[in-house]
């Protein structure tokens, strides 16, 4: 295994694509050495991103964030603003592993690392998140959503390096919510977990809202039935009731050390209504903005 | 294979060591460097016995390569006494019992330096989720989560 | 020597232990932190199949790699015959040991050794291993333990015949023996009954989880012997079994003590010390073996899962008239579970006339079960103190008034023979009864439960020296290894004797070549036995010291006590020497004075406890809280108060691990899935609240100092305490372990169905 350090994003790039064999980035590095050690990948490079700028650092202009693919939870954390603006997804984010993982974890590791279980991965794509991806052919963006694309798989190409996440200027009253259930209280994979983005007119109505689930399919799942269960409503219990339904109709579940499916799919249901009626009350106490 | 030179600091000394691509800083430390205060449990950031801060911040080092370390400041258990002067987290520990194998010890020390550090008065709650990630199998926290409210204390210069 | 109560200036309080400063700045070296000078790295290959005949291993590619300096596999080790040696808390027989380290013929478990290498780094060790090309003939396996005992089940070992049948089987089976205990006519009692709970519960087996993984250093000289650095419980029984597995007589080996990450019972037998040994004599060069945490999971020694059936009945007014139960552990791929002392301890903590329990050890395709604080105790108390609360709800009665109708006192003959002398069980439960906690309110979805138990504590071979310096500090010399801070109270105990200052002794935990032979720490053990070895040699010292007064000062030894650390004259006008005095002429008086005891202690004190447990469980998602926690125990005296809280805390949180989330979780192909921390879930410090604990003091009048064993009975209630309190809170009885939320909602829901 060889290890290189990239100073920009394009020696980056260049450096992953020239490799014959099999190339990883290396952030955070908390996945991947946890892998390297197991012997379940056997990379002949990796390359360090966390001198390259771009990769490190969270900036704002007009409403919106621009956050580097490597910087780490802990660093989402202490920002002084995005935690108010987007807290669903800072704390998605935050709740990867212990305080020792949060010093290195990224948002840009997580979703490119793409367990089916992530936990910054549903309030990302709540959030209606971009990437701002580059590789060989010049720079491209994309989705969050369309990052993975199976258990462990995802749609960069070789010599593609994820740069930054890009969150769009919110409307008054928004905000979000991510909720996980784990056996424990924490250092656990989620059993399931979901995340709801929502934004409320000025008397409470919720006027748009996106349900996205973790840990019930091969990636994480936006459900349409359950966000349209919010839309009109004022997140009551009956629109709550049926966020719940819709969440498990779309739950397609396995069975594993983890969990059941029947589990998983009962639980996500609770997990979304719960998830739902925080980033209500979150947006709710806003006001006009 | 062949080895990489890594220029670092590492308790406030300089210090050059070679280590292959693949070797964590925990593996550099306690075989190259000797500082074997860091402890090995589990090689995957699940039990933090390994804690050190990286540029001051709390991390695992069995996650970390030993080659990330260049030009970074690395700051082990070894360096947390000022000579014989204990710090009040590690005097607060002995004080109250709160070690029995002392296996988890080091790594709970960092971890608690850095809380204070950064929150010099946090809850018994806060503590404890920022200890989460350091497993202790004999003295289920209890004594741990005093020694560390006490030591707030001496740093915030109270009576404890 | 007996117990005698009298004012006390160090034992009791709570200094600061003397391998403290070193634990707290990462100097203290534990197994892993050794390292001699050309030493080798040495790894283990192990096996893929939960069963299987292993048809060749060829180590030719292994052997031509450049750096591999030694390999060995199974035809290397010498056979053995079947033998019992005594270790840790129970005994291990050599033979079977000798077959867990290495392999031969057949592999049992995922995980099991079958070869070992060592080479001059870690990366060529690994890549040698994964150049042996071993052969397998993979055949069909069996973990559960129930399955194990059916009569079609894949057979381990065609040597095993159930031992303790009438007539001895003459097919091989998996159930290695049967063992059964009474007293009074069950059948007859249970006629009287008013009330009969009849139960089974199953359990999965789970680690000790120490955090430490098992490390070796050992090198083999040219002279025949070997030096082995290594963290154990038991540096003796490592010397004694590494010793008959390979052939060496036990004075060619010495083994010295590391500090010790933990151990719980699961660092009282040998892994990979007898495989460094054998690398280091191939390879003519020291051998560092140190254990990943898959290794520790997947190749240690879980605690047994367990099948129960407890039958219980009592009368109207609460008095148990029968208890009838039967245990069914596996041992994992060779025999010798702890069921033997789940049946001598479960029903212990009652009074009983009629009373049957009968022991199955069974063998399965899972790693060889280890001991685990207060072995088989934890499972049967699960069973039994479960049914006790349902019997106290089905007689409408307080659960702690049904235990204490039903308390087993001084005078109580216990189900395994002795006669109880001063023991603290009722003391104990009114205690609980007492307790704040006890009376508190509790919200919805919340619930109370508690639960008792029983450990006997053992005694044991312990030896220790008192070295006597010239400048009148002393050294204790002993042989235990330091797991919870014993070094502190044998230190507190030396220094009550001698009526010294704790600051002036020392206390050194050698090695076996320097010190003689002592039994593991385990068993709850080393503050009784180790203990009252360390306090007759101070004694022996006294008597040194006022011999030696006495013929300083020109009186009869007899005219001189010894009191606040001085040899005083009780006539005339001779005055008094201090310790530091005498020890300054010793050399001139007699000769440098030095303490001996070398004791088999009698007398161990049992142990009981109560706790009581809180919690809250969602009920749309099965999570359960423990909202609050209190352990009460019949501690003897308290040495250093803060060790025994200590034990006690600890021990309820390896407990609460075990009910709710801690589980070896195995694969149809016998697999182990969760070798790791991220899915073996032992308790982390935001899951828990304050563990308060509440130390009754009713001294074992067998000890000078009235010392109890405290360490193993913490683990034995929580589980039913836990399950008692979900009961509480739920309505419904979880009879299987661990309490998962997956399975928590899983009865919720079939409950609610079933109403419908």
């Amino acid at each position: 295994m060889r290890y290189e350090v990239a100073d920009t994003v394009e020696s980056a790039a260049s450096l992953l694509a020239g490799e014959a064999g099999q190339s990883y980035v290396l952030a955070g590095g908390t996945d991947l050495l946890v892998q390297l050690r197991a012997g379940l990948v056997q990379p002949d490079l990796v390359v360090d991103v966390k001198r390259i700028d771009e990769l490190r650092t969270i900036s704002e202009a007009d409403g919106g964030y621009t956050v580097g693919a490597a910087v780490a939870g802990a660093e989402l954390g202490e920002h002084a603003s995005i935690g108010n603006v987007w807290p669903g997804v800072v704390e998605g984010a935050e709740l990867i592993g212990s305080t020792q993982v949060q010093g290195r974890a990224s948002m840009g590791g997580n979703l490119c690392n793409a367990s089916p279980a992530a936990d910054s991965v549903p309030a990302l794509i709540a959030a209606g998140a971009t990437c701002t991806i580059v590789g060989p052919n010049g720079k491209r963006e994309a989705a969050v959503a369309d990052i993975p694309t199976g258990p462990g798989q995802n749609s960069l190409e070789k010599g593609e390096v994820l740069v930054s996440l890009h969150f769009p200027a919110r409307p008054a009253n928004s905000s979000d919510a991510y909720l996980r259930m784990i056996p424990r209280t924490e250092m656990d994979i989620a059993i399931v977990g979901a995340a709801v983005n929502l934004t409320l007119d000025d008397d409470g109505t919720c006027t748009a809202a996106t349900v996205v689930l973790g840990a019930v399919a091969p990636t994480a799942i936006e459900v349409p039935e359950a966000g349209a269960a919010l839309v009109g409503t004022k997140v009551d219990d009956a629109a709550l009731e049926a966020v719940s339904a819709a969440a498990s109709a779309a739950a397609r579940p396995i069975s594993d050390k983890r969990g059941t499916a029947e589990y998983r799919t009962k639980v996500v249901g609770v997990m979304a209504k719960r998830a739902a009626k925080i980033a209500y009350d979150r947006a709710a106490n806003k006001g006009g903005k | 294979m062949s080895k990489i030179h890594v220029t670092t600091t590492v308790n406030g000394d300089p210090t050059e060591f070679l280590c292959e691509p693949q070797e964590t800083l925990l593996d550099v430390l306690r075989d190259e460097l000797q500082l074997t205060g860091s402890k090995e449990g589990c090689a995957s950031g699940d039990c933090g016995a390994c804690s050190i801060e990286l540029d001051g911040r709390l991390v695992c080092s069995c996650l970390v390569l030993g080659a990330e370390a260049d030009g970074r400041e690395i700051e082990t258990v070894e360096s947390i006494a000022d000579g014989e002067k204990l710090h009040p987290v590690q005097a607060q520990i002995l004080e109250h019992g709160a070690l029995q194998c002392g296996f988890c010890t080091p790594g709970i020390i960092v971890a608690a330096k850095a809380l204070l550090d950064r929150n010099p008065d946090p809850t018994d709650t806060e503590i404890r989720y920022w200890l989460a990630g350091n497993l202790c199998r004999c003295t289920g926290y209890d004594k741990i989560i005093n020694a560390v409210q006490d030591a707030a204390a001496d740093l915030r210069g109270e009576a404890s | 020597m007996t117990y005698e109560p009298k004012d006390l200036k160090v034992v009791g309080t709570r200094p600061v232990r003397p391998d403290g400063v070193d634990k707290v700045t990462g100097r203290a070296n534990f197994g892993a932190d050794h390292a001699l000078p050309g030493q080798l790295v040495g790894k283990v290959l192990r096996s893929p199949y939960a069963h299987a005949r292993i048809v060749s291993i060829d180590t030719s590619k292994a052997e031509a790699l450049a750096g591999v300096k030694s390999i060995i596999v199974g035809e290397d080790m010498q056979d053995i015959a079947h033998e019992l040696s005594q270790s840790g808390e129970s005994a291990i027989d050599v033979h079977d040991l000798s077959l867990n380290v290495l392999a031969r013929g057949k592999v049992l478990y995922d995980g099991h050794a079958l070869a070992a290498v060592a080479a001059t780094s870690a990366k060529i060790a690994d890549d040698a291993i994964a150049l042996i090309d071993v052969t397998y003939d993979v055949l069909p396996h069996v973990v559960d333990v129930d399955d194990a005992m059916k009569p079609d089940a894949p057979v381990l070992h065609d040597d095993m015949f159930t031992k303790g049948l009438e007539e001895t089987p003459t097919t091989a089976s998996n159930i290695a023996s049967r063992m059964e205990m009474a007293m009074g006519d069950v059948e007859e009692g249970f006629k009287h009954a008013d009330v009969i709970i009849e139960r089974s519960y199953k359990t999965k087996a789970v680690h000790q989880g120490y955090i430490e993984p098992h490390a070796v250093v050992a090198s083999f000289g040219e002279d025949g012997s070997a030096y082995v650095w290594c963290s154990s419980q038991g540096h003796f029984a490592v010397r004694d079994l590494s010793a008959k597995v390979l052939g060496m007589d036990s004075s060619s080996i010495r083994v010295i003590p590391a500090e010790i990450g933990g151990g719980f019972g699961g660092k009282t037998t040998v892994y990979l010390e007898p495989l460094a040994i054998a690398l280091s004599k191939r390879a003519g060069r020291p051998v560092k073996m140190t254990m990943t945490r898959a290794e520790v999971f997947r190749a240690t020694g879980p605690t047994p899962a367990t099948s129960m059936d407890v039958k219980i009945g009592a009368t109207k007014d609460g008095k148990i008239v029968a208890a009838d139960c039967e245990f069914r552990f596996h041992a994992g791929a060779f025999a010798g579970s702890p069921v033997g002392a789940a049946c001598m301890a479960g029903l212990t903590p009652y009074a009983l006339e009629n009373a049957r329990v009968v022991g199955y050890d069974v063998v399965s395709n899972t790693c060889k079960s280890g001991a685990y604080r207060a072995p088989g105790a934890p499972n049967g108390a699960f069973s039994v103190e479960s049914a006790m609360d349902e019997l106290a709800t089905e007689l409408k009665m307080d659960p702690i008034e049904l235990r204490h109708i039903n308390a087993a006192e001084e005078g109580t003959k216990a189900i395994y023979g002795p006669t109880f002398k001063q023991i603290g069980c009722k003391d104990v439960l009114v205690a609980t009864r007492e307790h704040p906690h006890y009376k508190s309110n509790l919200g919805p979805n919340q619930g109370r439960g508690i639960a008792s138990g029983f450990w006997f504590n053992v005694g044991g071979q312990s030896n220790a020296a008192i070295n006597v310096h010239e400048d009148g500090t002393i050294t204790v010399v002993e042989g235990s290894p330091d797991i919870g801070g014993t070094r502190a109270a044998m230190a507190m105990m030396a220094a009550e004797v001698l009526g010294i200052d704790y600051d002036r002794v020392q206390v050194v935990v050698a090695d076996t070549a320097s010190i003689g032979h002592t039994d593991g720490t385990g068993g709850s053990r080393v503050t009784f036995a180790t203990g009252m070895a360390v306090t007759n040699a101070a004694e022996d010292v006294v008597t040194q010291l006022r011999t030696r007064a006495a013929a300083t000062m020109g009186v009869d030894v007899d005219d001189v006590v010894w009191q606040d650390g001085a040899a005083i004259a009780t006539k005339g006008d001779a005055g008094s020497l201090s310790l530091a005095e005498i020890a300054a002429t010793a050399a001139r008086t007699g000769g440098i004075i030095v303490g001996r005891s070398s004791i088999n202690a009698k007398g161990a004190g049992p142990s009981f406890a109560t706790h009581i447990c809180d919690v809250e469980v969602d009920p749309e998602t099965g999570y359960i809280e423990i909202l609050r926690y209190t352990s009460i125990q019949d501690v003897g005296k308290a040495i250093h108060p803060s060790y025994v809280e200590g034990q006690m805390q600890g021990g309820a949180v390896q407990g609460i691990g075990w009910a709710l989330n801690e589980e070896y979780f195995y694969n149809e192909d016998g697999i182990l899935e969760n070798p790791g921390f991220l899915d073996y879930r032992m308790p982390v410090a935001s899951d828990l609240p304050k563990i308060d604990t509440v130390m009754v003091e009713v001294p074992n009048p067998s000890h000078p100092f009235g010392v109890r064993g405290v360490g193993e009975a913490p683990l034995v209630p929580p589980l039913a305490a836990v399950v008692n309190a979900i009961e509480d809170a739920t309505g419904v009885r979880m009879t299987e372990l661990p309490v998962t939320p997956v399975k928590m909602l899983a009865a919720l829901d079939a409950r609610k169905e079933a109403a419908e």
